[in-house]
C-alpha cells in the first residue's frame, strides 16, 4: 500500500520536476540536520565533556532567541537604519547573554552536583521550568519573533524550479562555523587541552596546576553561549515563546546520546543520519511517522550500542 | 490565583423585591441579595497561556461591562478565577472546586478540546454550566455547555465552497497539526471536498507534531503536488515556522495566485499573526466567523472597550470574540428564565439572541447550545490585520452531528 504510493506520488510529472524536487528534498535534509547540529554542540560539550545532565540546556536556547528579539524589536523602534546589520551582533550578544547565565547557574547551582550525576536531571528539570515561568511573566506567553533583515528572507532560484531557502543556508553556514570553531577550541587551544585533561583525570589535571572549578566554569558556559547562539539562529526559521527551548530538548538530547557522549564526529554524524532519514521518511511518509520510525530506530540501534555511534577512546579511571 | 475580584459595598439591588433570592436561587448557588458569582476557569499558565489570555480579558470585559449596566437580575457579578496551567486533570480539579466548593452560578473557561473533555463529566455530574469560546471539531452537545465558537461544519464547509466556487480550487492538500481538532477538521474537509464538490479532489492529507519547525519536506511535497487550494490546520507555535518557511521557500500569495492556487487556513489568526510577522502571511485567506477588521456598529465600539481595557496595542482573534459572547448570552439567559438555577438556565438556552454581538448577531439553537453563526473569508494583511472579502449571506445553523460526514 504504502510502496505503491511512492511510487505514484511521481506519476506525471517530468524528469526535470522530480529532479528540482530530489535536490530540494536533499537541501531540506541538511538544513534540518544544521539545526540538530548547531542544538547539540552545546550539550556535546557539557554533557560530553562534563557528564551533567543538563534539562536546562533548550532554555539557554531560548533566552539566546528573546536576545535576538529584544535586540530586532530596539532596532525596529529606535534605530530603523540598523535592521539590515543587527542580525551578527544579535547572535554575539545572544552568546553573551546565555555565556553570562551558563556562568552563573554553574556557580549557585550546578558545581553542588558534580558528584552526583542523576541528581543534576532533577534540578536542572527544576530550572527548567523556573526559567519558562520568569520567560513567561518577562515576555508574556506569546509567541514573539524577530523581523528579519531583507538578506535573510526568500530563496535563491538555483534554476526554474529550484528554491533554495536563504534562511536555510544561512543556518548551514553557521552551524558549519560553529563547529569548526568548536574543534578548534577543544582539539587545538590550550582551553581544549585543560577540558580534556579535566574530564580524563582530575586529580590528575589538579595537581598539575589546572584550576579544574574554573575549567568546569567556563565548560559549562560555553555550552550555554553555544545553546544561544542556536536559539539566535532559530528565529530565522521559528518563532520564540516562553517554552520554546523544550520544543527541543529531546531531539538535542537523541542526536548527543546517539552519537556517542563526548565525540564531536559523533554528533556530528548523528545529528546527520537523523537528519536526513527524517526529512526523507517524512516526504514519503508523514511527519508523525517519520518521528516514530527514527525514535525506534534510535532505540533499536542504541540497545545494541549503547555507547553510540562513535566512542571517544579515553581510559577510564 | 483564586480570588474575588469586584465587590462593592453600596450595591443595592433596585429589583430584589421582583426577584427575591429564595426564588431565583432555590439550589444553592453563590447568589446573594445583591451579588453573583460565577467562576473563569482558563489556561493563565503554560503552553496554552499564550492562545487563552484573549479569552480570559474578553470575558473580564464583558463581565465589567455588564456590571456597568446594572448586573444580572440586579446583581452584581463577582469572579472567582481559577488556572487550568494547561494541565487536564488541574482543569478537572478546579472545575470541582468551582461547581462543588464555590457554588459559583456558572462558569467561563476552557479553550482546547481536551481540557472540555476533561470537565465535561464534572459538570454533567455536579449539574454546572460552562460556556465554551473555542472552534472545535462538533461531535459534541450537552445540556451543560453553551458552545458560543463554531463546530465543525459552520467554518469548514462554507470555507471550502468558496474555494472551489469563487477561486476556482479542484484540487486540495490538507495539512494539519497531530491532534482531535485538526484530524476531525480536516476528515469533514476529505468528505464535503470527495462527495459534495463536482470533479474535486484531495491530494494530500499531512500532519506533523505539535510544536514541529521543520516544514522543508512538507513545503517539498506542496510543490510537487501543486494543489489549488493548500488547507492549513496548523497551530501554536509551529504556525510561525510553517508561515515563515514557506516564504523562505518562495510560497507567496503572489507566486500561489500566478498558478491560479491559494492557501486557505481556519487556525490562523490575529493572535498568532501577531507572532508570524504580517509580511510573512499577506495575501492568505482564513476562515472564521469574526475578524477584528469587521465594519459594524457593535465591533466598533467592542474593539474600542477591549483596547481601552487591555491595552491599545492588543489584538482580538476570532475565540477572543466568542468568548465574549459568553457572559452577555448567561445575562439574557437569566433573565430569560427569571432564575440563576441551573436547570433553568438550561431550559431556556434555546433561542436565547445577542444582538450587540461584535460579529454581528448570534442565537443559541433551538436543541443543540451551538450558536447560529455567519462564515467569513479574511484576506490576511501586512498589518495583521484582515480584509473581510466574503460573508454567508445567512446565519448557518449548528450541526455538530453532521449526517453523511462520518
Amino acid at each position: 500500500m504504502e510502496l505503491l504510493a511512492f511510487i505514484s506520488m511521481f506519476e506525471g510529472y517530468t524528469g526535470e520536476e522530480i529532479r528540482a524536487i530530489f535536490i530540494m528534498q536533499g537541501f531540506s535534509g541538511l538544513s534540518m540536520f544544521s539545526v540538530f547540529l548547531l542544538m547539540a554542540l552545546g550539550l556535546a560539550i557539557i554533557f560530553g565533556q562534563m557528564k551533567v545532565i543538563n534539562m536546562a540546556h533548550g532554555e539557554f536556547l531560548t533566552i539566546g532567541a528573546y536576545t535576538t528579539v529584544f535586540i530586532s524589536d530596539w532596532a525596529v523602534e529606535s534605530a530603523p537604519g540598523f535592521l539590515p546589520y543587527y542580525f551578527p551582533f544579535a547572535m554575539l550578544a545572544a552568546f553573551g547573554v546565555a555565556f553570562l547565565m551558563g556562568y552563573l547557574v554553574e556557580i549557585g547551582f550546578i558545581r553542588f552536583l558534580y558528584k552526583r550525576p542523576l541528581d543534576t536531571l532533577l534540578a536542572t528539570w527544576g530550572l527548567s521550568m523556573i526559567l519558562q515561568q520568569i520567560f513567561r511573566l518577562t515576555f508574556g506567553a506569546r509567541e514573539d519573533s524577530a523581523v528579519m533583515p531583507d538578506w535573510l528572507m526568500g530563496s535563491w532560484a538555483a534554476s526554474d524550479m529550484v528554491d533554495i531557502p536563504i534562511n536555510g543556508m544561512f543556518l548551514l553556514g553557521t552551524s558549519i562555523f560553529m563547529t569548526v570553531l568548536v574543534w578548534l577550541l577543544m582539539a587545538r587551544s590550550r582551553w581544549g587541552l585543560r577540558v580534556r585533561a579535566t574530564v580524563q583525570n582530575r586529580e590528575m589535571a589538579a595537581a598539575t596546576g589546572i584550576n579544574t572549578k574554573r575549567t568546569d566554569r567556563m565548560t559549562f558556559a560555553l555550552g550555554c553561549g553555544i545553546a544561544g547562539i542556536a536559539g539566535a539562529a532559530f528565529t530565522t526559521i521559528g518563532s520564540v515563546s516562553p517554552s520554546a527551548g523544550s520544543l527541543y530538548i529531546v531531539d538535542t538530547f537523541i542526536v548527543v546520546v546517539f552519537g556517542g557522549a563526548g565525540s564531536l564526529i559523533g554528533t556530528i554524524l548523528a545529528a546527520f543520519s537523523i537528519a536526513q532519514a527524517q526529512s526523507i521518511l517524512e516526504f514519503f511518509l508523514d511527519g508523525v511517522l517519520a518521528k516514530v520510525f527514527i525514535l525506534l530506530t534510535v532505540v533499536g540501534i542504541l540497545m545494541l550500542r549503547p555507547q553510540g555511534l562513535v566512542v571517544s577512546k579515553i581510559r577510564k579511571p | 490565583m483564586a480570588g474575588a475580584v469586584g465587590a462593592s459595598a453600596e450595591w443595592t439591588n433596585p429589583v430584589l423585591d421582583k426577584y427575591p433570592t429564595d426564588k431565583v436561587n432555590t439550589t444553592g448557588l453563590m447568589v446573594t441579595d445583591t451579588t453573583v458569582t460565577v467562576g473563569q476557569l482558563h489556561s493563565v499558565t503554560g503552553t496554552m497561556a499564550i492562545s487563552e489570555t484573549g479569552s480570559v480579558e474578553a470575558e473580564r470585559l464583558a463581565i465589567k461591562q455588564i456590571n456597568d449596566m446594572g448586573g444580572v437580575l440586579g446583581r452584581k457579578i463577582e469572579i472567582i478565577q481559577e488556572d487550568g496551567a494547561s494541565d487536564w486533570p488541574t482543569f478537572a480539579e478546579k472545575a470541582r472546586k468551582l461547581l462543588v466548593s464555590d457554588k459559583v452560578g456558572t462558569v467561563f473557561g476552557c479553550w482546547t478540546s481536551a481540557s472540555r473533555k476533561a470537565v465535561l463529566p464534572i459538570f454533567e455530574k455536579e449539574n454546572g454550566m460552562l460556556y465554551y469560546p473555542t472552534f472545535y471539531e462538533g461531535l459534541e452537545a450537552s445540556k451543560n455547555v453553551i458552545y458560543t465558537g463554531q463546530e465543525a461544519t459552520q467554518q469548514i464547509l462554507w470555507g471550502l465552497d468558496w474555494a472551489h466556487e469563487e477561486k476556482g480550487a479542484k484540487t486540495f492538500f490538507l495539512i494539519g497539526s497531530d491532534y482531535i481538532w485538526p484530524r476531525t477538521s480536516n476528515k469533514i474537509a476529505r468528505i464535503h471536498i470527495e462527495r459534495f464538490l463536482k470533479g474535486c479532489k484531495v491530494v494530500g492529507e499531512e500532519y506533523y507534531p505539535l510544536g514541529h519547525t521543520q516544514f522543508g519536506s512538507l513545503i517539498n511535497k506542496v510543490k510537487l503536488k501543486k494543489p489549488d487550494c493548500i488547507y492549513s490546520i496548523i497551530v501554536g507555535g509551529s504556525n510561525v515556522a510553517w508561515y515563515k518557511q514557506l516564504n523562505a521557500a518562495g510560497i507567496t500569495a503572489d507566486s500561489l495566485a500566478k498558478r491560479g492556487q491559494i492557501l486557505l487556513t481556519i487556525s490562523t489568526t490575529e493572535d498568532e499573526i501577531l507572532g508570524i510577522g504580517g509580511a510573512n502571511v499577506e495575501g492568505f485567506y482564513a476562515c472564521m466567523k469574526y475578524f477584528q477588521s469587521l465594519d459594524n456598529e457593535n465591533n466598533k465600539k467592542f474593539v474600542a472597550a477591549f483596547k481601552e481595557m487591555w491595552g491599545s496595542d492588543s489584538v482580538i482573534g476570532d475565540v477572543t470574540q466568542a468568548a465574549y459572547l459568553g457572559p452577555w448570552l448567561w445575562k439574557a439567559t437569566v433573565e430569560k428564565a427569571g432564575s440563576f438555577d441551573i436547570d433553568a438556565i438550561s431550559a431556556a438556552s434555546g433561542g436565547v439572541e445577542f444582538k450587540e454581538a461584535p460579529e454581528g448577531y448570534v442565537r443559541i439553537h433551538d436543541t443543540n447550545n451551538h450558536l447560529w453563526s455567519k462564515a467569513r473569508i479574511g484576506k490576511m494583511l501586512a498589518n495583521g490585520q484582515f480584509e473581510v472579502i466574503a460573508e454567508s449571506p445567512e446565519l448557518i445553523e449548528p450541526n455538530p452531528f453532521p449526517e453523511g460526514y462520518k
